[in-house]
């Protein structure tokens, strides 16, 4: 199966601002309980969004100025805590392309790759001047250059990191490692054999 | 030069490396329960792919199981129908489940070690991020997300990034009422919640090597909260008695070859460390969380942070967040603050010497009144043994609910839950907004005998002046 190359990633932005932003806060652990994702797009930041008798807070997944965003803005250790996919997949199943923070917690970043979601990090103040861009003109459009490690907006850009791995997995089209796992299986054979507790010995 | 534990069983599982630089990595065990598996056995389905070695996947349930309810169907048909998924997910591929009627039910974490699945220099992996956890006996244990379980089940491989090794040492004796949790609660706080991404933590020193593997685990378990998707302690003695006769553990001659092989596998007493920490047991206090996530720390006697002691912007608004939410004032003591529920229990402290330890002061006490007390051994076995030992009687005699095995109160995904502002004393992990199922609800992480405390005195309390634990003579 050809995946898509993720060489750039458009659209406009929200802003979730905080750092520290856990994997419990993006997807309440009372809504894993399914045995699909799918779904699981409504539930997204779903106790920040609505108070507990389902009317909604005040947040910018709300506002209405940043509705049909793409590219979700947040501050530092992005998705900590949990190792559920549960997180990146409702982000993704919401409609979000990618994220733009100031750091990514490991599990996280690591599930949103595989799921062909780009995390990158922009530095404490080039992330101001985003997530103040977006505030100023929620409509701005935003590109996320992994060739150029770049996000663009308005007539500004400022560089972005990626981990070079996880960078060269999306442009290539092979964050989903699958295939490549499976065509190893004579090796992984040898492999498990050389092990005593793996071979049964 | 030698080589770390780390860098001798990632040699020794790598497969290849993968185009993008990435290591396929073999697994050796691969644990799975219901909530991060069905998915993964869905994307299996889709694709007409088998599971490759059945035989290294073992299952058990424990998030979603009531406690409280030991029939099925259980009340909530969601948590019916993700059981029944694991049961006909393992039927069909042929894995081994541990379910509820087998006796060896329990929290993941917990069985694992307990059935002598997890052994030194072995890889490991589950769903889960406490997987950590595994770690405490010399295995490399990575909590991975569906997609990767995925994999896993498929493969018996993944796709990784090398990691960093950062030797934590904890040296010299600690205090009497000082655990192993305030070992890993200070860790956190000293390095930060996110101060071990890109590293594994090995964990050693004096008190690692007193450490029973009970206490090992629970400081391994809590990686993951600073950051460290594993963390380890080198195989010893410790390590092998623990395992000796376990059920999965190898027997006989093999026993004595296996033992051989795991001693192998310890750091080389030459090996270079990317970073290496030392921390000294003597400052450790018995520590509480006073904020929302598990760096936000302090000793019991200490003051909870005040907004201006932030030293940027952000770790002031992080401050007045986590304020905000515990409903805290900064300057003011967190001992005396009243406490609604206590929770025992968790793949942190839910094991049978954490229960041992607090029943040995908890008999002849009582919990004050209004408060919610319970118990929830991390597994069936640890449910019987203790049953055995007649630590339930006591638990009950002082007013705890004696549950069954599960999550429990350590997250939202079960009956058991915070009900609005309930501020909880908890010997769970997280301490995140509304971890314990109430958006409101507050929690305050600390050891087993501090939680004990919490409910016999219905306030934040230092356990060491409740149970009369004296400081020894000289110190
Ligand atoms: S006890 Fe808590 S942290 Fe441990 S596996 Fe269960 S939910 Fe996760």
């Amino acid at each position: 199966m050809a995946l898509e190359k993720i060489v750039q990633v458009s659209g406009r932005g929200v802003p979730v601002p905080g750092d520290d932003i856990d994997t419990d806060r993006i997807i309440p652990a009372r809504f894993m309980k399914c045995v699909t994702f799918d779904g699981l797009g409504d539930y997204v930041f779903y106790d920040v969004r609505k108070n507990e008798d389902g009317t909604e807070r005040r947040h910018p997944l709300n506002d209405e100025r940043y509705a049909g965003a793409t590219i979700l803005i947040s501050g530092n250790n992005f998705g900590c805590g949990s190792s559920r996919e549960h997180a990146p997949q409702a982000i993704s199943k919401a409609g979000f392309k990618a994220v733009v923070a100031q750091g990514f917690a490991e599990i996280f970043f690591g599930n949103s790759t595989q799921l062909g979601m780009p995390c990158v990090s922009v530095g404490s103040d080039e992330l101001d001047t985003l997530r103040e861009a977006v505030e100023a003109d929620p409509q701005l459009e935003i590109t996320i250059d992994l060739e150029k490690k770049e996000v663009h907006f308005g007539d500004r850009s400022v560089p972005c990191e990626i981990r070079e791995g996880a960078r060269q997995v999306l442009v290539n089209g092979k964050w989903d490692p699958i295939q490549d796992l499976l065509d190893a299986a004579p090796r992984v054979d040898a492999v498990a054999a050389s092990l005593p507790y793996m071979s049964g010995r | 030069m030698g080589k770390s534990l780390f860098e001798k069983v990632w040699e020794a599982h790598a497969v290849r490396e993968l185009p993008n630089g990435q290591t396929q990595l073999l697994i050796g065990t691969h644990l799975i329960h219901e909530v991060t598996s069905p998915q993964a056995f869905g994307m299996l389905r889709e694709r007409g792919l088998p599971v490759r070695f059945p035989d290294r996947t073992f299952a058990t349930v424990d998030h979603i199981v009531p406690t409280n309810e030991l029939q099925e169907p259980y009340s909530d048909p969601l948590a019916q129908a993700m059981i029944e998924e694991l049961r006909k997910n393992c039927a069909e591929n042929e894995v081994r489940f541990f379910d509820t009627t087998t006796g060896m039910q329990g929290i993941v974490h917990i069985v694992g070690p307990e059935q002598g699945i997890t052994q030194p220099g072995t890889t490991i992996a589950c769903g889960d991020s406490h997987t950590s956890t595994h770690g405490a006996f010399g295995a490399i244990a990575f909590g991975i997300g569906t997609s990767q379980v995925r994999d896993v089940l498929a493969t018996q491989t993944m796709a990784l990034n090398k990691l960093k090794v950062r030797r934590i040492n904890v040296d010299g004796q600690l205090s009497p009422g000082v655990y192993a949790k305030d070992v890993i609660l200070h860790i956190i706080r000293t390095l930060g919640v996110n101060g071990g991404t890109g590293f594994a933590y090995e964990y050693a020193g004096e008190v690692f090597d007193n450490f029973t593997m009970e206490e090992r685990m629970t400081v391994c378990n809590m990686s993951i909260e600073g950051g460290a998707r594993v963390g380890y302690v080198n195989p010893d003695e410790t390590t092998f008695e623990y395992l000796k006769g376990r059920p999965y553990a190898p027997k006989g001659a093999d026993w004595d070859a296996a033992v051989e092989r795991w001693k192998s596998f310890a750091s080389d007493p030459d090996c270079e460390y990317d970073d290496v920490v030392n921390i000294r047991a003597g400052d450790i206090a018995p520590t509480v969380t006073w904020g929302i996530n598990p760096g936000q720390a302090i000793f019991i006697d200490q003051p909870i942070p005040e907004v201006a002691q932030g030293h940027t912007a952000s770790e002031r608004a992080s401050i007045a967040e986590a304020l905000e939410h515990m409903k805290f004032e900064g300057g003011t003591p967190i001992k005396g603050t009243k406490v609604d529920v206590a929770f025992l229990g968790s793949c942190t402290n839910g094991r049978l010497s954490d229960l041992k330890e607090v029943a040995r002061y908890l008999e002849g006490r009582k919990v004050a009144s209004g408060i919610k007390a319970i118990c929830v051994p991390g597994s069936q076995a640890v449910a019987r043994i203790a049953e055995e030992l007649g630590l339930d009687k006591v638990f009950r005699e002082a007013g705890f609910e004696w549950r069954g095995a599960g999550c429990s109160m350590c997250l939202a995904m079960n009956p058991d839950k915070l009900v609005g502002d309930q501020l909880c004393a908890s010997s769970s992990n997280r301490n995140f907004k509304g971890r314990q199922g109430s958006v409101t609800g507050r929690t305050i992480l600390m050891s087993p005998l501090m939680v004990a405390a919490a409910a016999v005195t219905g306030e934040v309390s230092d356990a060491r002046e409740v149970f009369g634990i004296l400081e020894p003579v000289g110190a």
